[in-house]
């Protein structure tokens, strides 16, 4: 009994440091960017000129607009293949390649981020730079990010498609269901939340990207008119500058980063919601 | 007629997802390939025995590996007992429903999220300015380890509530404190879980960069000690291929350095899992 | 309690204490089980004599169960599930203060529906608990593991194999062995939850002879759902029944009475099997 009170006392201090990083992390995010939060109104975000940090113009429009647009673009091109990967190992491809398939797509998530960016650089921009100059730009971005989203979607789809009971196919296939007929009408709707779940967090994945995204999408603070532009996300902008950021403009790279952790935040609550409500 | 629309769907949607198959593995393919044919000519056993020197564009990796390790450990050895003991906690001390556990798993949950260069913006601010740690092997590992938490937790939180309740009841039943059952039953049944959670973690850590680049640094000589700067693998390729010029040829070695290690480590989870799960049968 | 190991034999099994000499060793008295608002047990009060087996039957969900767990304490273990009311053993509230809930468990064995051997070898499955409680030496540790396997009637067919695993032996084997895991600490008493129904008939008939073995030696309190079988064995029977979801225990007697000539009718209805 003694020992039992002695484990659970220990566990519990272990289990408040670990609750107590998330509050950490919060209070030193608040506290850096705390200068330019409580001089400057929230405004001035918005209606800078642009992102000019050494002239104290710190619009962060233009590098919000490139992060949405490339995780955008990112889900838009993920999305699709990322089901269609998933109903090709459940329903389509012979179990053999099923499996090697999925295993495939498995390591692929264990990928650094580092080297798809690394691969961006020296193989996609040249490419992309031979069709449309200068190469870096939204379209290399969201190919890079869509490259790493995509095991997401197929593997998070997997698993809610795997999780339908096999019964509700077998009733299917008794009505005399084509295969489409029982993929879109049953397969599908049963499995819906969990996808859905599954493309949310992949979107908050997308959002928070830094190095892959930095690596190959040519940085200039600017809204792109084309997906041959280059463009700069929220993330590589605290990337790129942290290392000689100071005063007001380290404090306002905090306050991209409280940004970025908010549009987080914000999306994987809602996978939870989501996941939640698939329960009841 | 009808059949015949009917077939002719059937075929072309067997055909869209036959064609995104192909045009997922065409392209993951591609990207191995170019790694292989990229860093296999650079690849040598001096690649991994000597420090790099001129910015790394000769020299090898080993300064870099030895920082890769150190800072692995450093998370590794910080997050494994917080996060174990956490799981422990709420799969076997408190009910679902404790507020306390609630907390805790939601500020896992959110943590879970956070993306890694926000990690690096409060490691920065945290461990290497309020702590005074600075660019360290330190501030980079113990980063790196509030990042891990939320993983092996979760794994390992899974990994113990799959143990059958019956072995908790007989243990129980014939006296055992709920401690021993845990150290002599429901750990070593847990334990494939616990393992694979945990190498999950080391890839995901190895595969770090973002959250590294303002707590552990950039310097590539040889760490003397823990509060040393020291570049990881990941963030020498970034650097190899960004900031030097003629760096391409060890950056694709590097790379291929990484994958391989990470593709290791999966099979090894793997074979560990399944190893573990038949000795655990024989004790 | 007895942890003076030095006093451990079992010695034949036939001569245990003349049974059924109505000496009290668990007092039931007032016990109400609820979990979370629902109550699952009303107002139990029902002696249980040394020595004897006595059977709990009754339909599916009259509490049963949670009358068994709630004698070793096992309902601690279950969220949300609180206790009124005394359960004495030797004169003892288990509830008491002073009381160690470790020791309580070790002088009451339990033996579960479903057999419940821990993923380990024979050998550990005997000694692990053992161990747990302060009986280290291996050659005592041996002692006890053939002794209890003798008991069990699993000696002859597993001492060759003592290190492979648990889980390899058969239904029947892997519920005797839990028996004998169960008295390898020596208990006075033993719980069983339906010990019989998750095995075949002839798995079922080996156990239910070993338990008929076992009385007298010790205090048996079993859980059926198969009427022939409390008939066969049990010198005691309780009856319980289950109104708007909540047991209650309505007649409590000699076997021979409940079955042959119950006091309430809801009793005459169940063993006769018209209700329930």
């Amino acid at each position: 009994m003694q020992t039992d009170r002695l484990l659970v006392g220990f566990l519990r201090v272990g289990a408040m440091v670990s609750a107590l990083v998330m509050l950490l992390i919060l209070l030193f995010l608040l506290l850096e960017s705390w200068p330019v939060l409580s001089q400057l109104s929230l405004l001035r975000f918005v209606v800078d000129t642009s992102w000019h940090p050494l002239e104290g113009a710190y619009n962060l429009m233009p590098m919000l607009s490139g992060t949405l647009l490339a995780s955008l673009g990112a889900l838009l091109l993920a999305i699709p293949l990322g089901i269609a990967s998933a109903l090709f190992i459940v329903f389509f491809a012979p179990s053999y390649v099923a499996s090697l398939y999925r295993r495939f797509i498995e390591l692929f998530a264990g990928i650094p981020s580092v080297v798809f960016g690394f691969w961006g650089l020296t193989t996609l921009v040249p490419l992309i730079g031979e069709w449309q100059p200068p190469g870096a730009s939204l379209l290399a971005g969201v190919t890079v990010l869509t490259l790493m989203v995509l095991p997401m979607v197929a593997l998070t789809a997997y698993t809610a498609l795997a999780a339908v009971p096999e019964e509700l196919f077998r009733n299917a296939a008794a009505l005399g269901l084509s295969r489409w007929g029982m993929v879109r009408g049953v397969a599908l709707p049963a499995a819906r939340t969990g996808i859905i779940a599954g493309i949310i967090l992949a979107a908050a994945r997308a959002l928070g990207e830094t190095m892959a995204v930095l690596m190959v999408a040519g940085n200039v603070v600017q809204y792109p008119e084309s997906v041959f532009d280059p463009i700069r996300t929220l993330a590589a902008n605290i990337a790129l500058e942290m290392a000689y950021a100071m005063g007001d403009h380290r404090a306002a790279l905090f306050v991209s980063g409280l940004l970025l952790m908010a549009l987080v935040m914000v999306l994987s609550g809602m996978a939870g919601l989501v996941e939640k409500q698939s329960h009841v | 007629m009808f059949e015949m629309m009917q077939r002719i769907r059937e075929l072309s949607v067997q055909s869209l997802v036959y064609l995104a198959a192909l045009l997922v593995s065409a392209i993951f393919i591609w990207i191995l390939s170019d790694l292989v044919r990229g860093g296999i000519a650079h690849l040598s056993w001096e690649f991994l025995t000597e420090s790099p020197r001129d910015a790394g564009r000769a020299g090898g990796i080993a300064s870099i590996l030895v920082s890769t390790i150190l800072i692995l450990l450093v998370a590794l050895v910080t997050a494994i007992p917080l996060a174990w003991a956490t799981a422990v906690l709420l799969a076997e001390f408190i009910p679902i429903t404790s507020l306390f556990g609630k907390v805790v798993r939601f500020s896992l949950y959110v943590l879970a999220g956070v993306p890694s260069i926000v990690f690096g913006l409060f490691g920065n601010a945290f461990f290497s300015i309020y702590l005074g740690l600075g660019f360290s092997i330190l501030s980079g590992g113990l980063t790196l380890a509030c990042m891990l938490l939320p993983i092996l937790t979760a794994t390992a939180e899974a990994g113990l509530r799959a143990v059958p309740d019956n072995y908790r009841l007989s243990s129980a039943a014939l006296g055992m404190t709920r401690t021993a059952a845990l150290i002599h039953l429901i750990v070593p049944a847990a334990a494939p879980a616990l393992v694979a959670g945990l190498l999950i973690g080391i890839g995901r850590a190895l595969a770090e960069t973002a959250a590294l680049l303002f707590t552990s640094g950039y310097v590539d000589r040889m760490p003397g000690s823990l509060l040393d700067s020291g570049r990881a693998l990941a963030l020498h390729i970034f650097d190899l291929s960004m900031n030097v010029p003629g760096g391409d040829a060890p950056a694709f070695a590097a790379a291929l350095i990484l994958v391989s290690l990470l593709l290791c480590i999966n099979i090894l989870a793997m074979k560990l899992a399944y190893d573990l799960q038949r000795r655990k049968m024989m004790i | 309690m007895n942890t003076n190991r030095d006093a451990f034999t079992l010695g034949p099994l036939e001569s245990g204490p003349a049974c059924c000499v109505p000496q009290p060793i668990i007092q039931v008295k007032n016990l109400s089980l609820r979990y979370g608002d629902k109550i699952a047990l009303d107002n139990v009060t029902l002696d249980v004599f040394k020595g004897c087996i006595t059977a709990l039957i009754g339909p599916s969900g009259c509490g049963k169960t949670s009358f068994l767990s709630a004698i070793n304490r096992l309902t601690d273990l279950i969220p949300g599930c609180s206790i009124n009311g005394r359960i004495l053993i030797n004169g003892q509230d288990i509830h008491a203060a002073n009381n160690n809930v470790q020791a309580l468990r070790r002088n009451i064995g339990m033996v579960f529906q479903k057999p419940t051997p821990f993923p380990l070898s024979v050998r550990r499955n005997l000694s692990l608990p053992l161990n747990e409680h302060g009986v280290i030496k291996k050659s005592e540790v041996a002692a006890i593991i053939e002794q209890v396997l003798q008991d069990v009637g699993l000696w002859g067919e597993v001492c060759d194999r003592l290190d492979t695993p648990a889980l390899s032996l058969s239904g029947g084997q892997q519920q005797r062995l839990c028996i004998a895991r169960a008295l390898a600490l020596n208990p006075e008493i033993l719980l069983m939850d339906e010990p019989c129904s998750a095995l075949d008939p002839i798995a079922s008939g080996v156990v239910e002879d070993l338990i008929n073995r076992l009385q007298g030696r010790y205090t048996i309190v079993i859980v059926t759902h198969n009427l022939a079988q409390a008939r066969r064995i049990a010198n005691y029977a309780a009856f319980f029944w289950v109104r708007e979801r909540t047991g209650q225990l309505i007649e409590f007697g000699r076997c021979q009475h409940i079955f042959e000539s119950p006091n309430h009718e809801l009793t005459a209805a169940f063993v006769n099997g018209h209700r329930g």
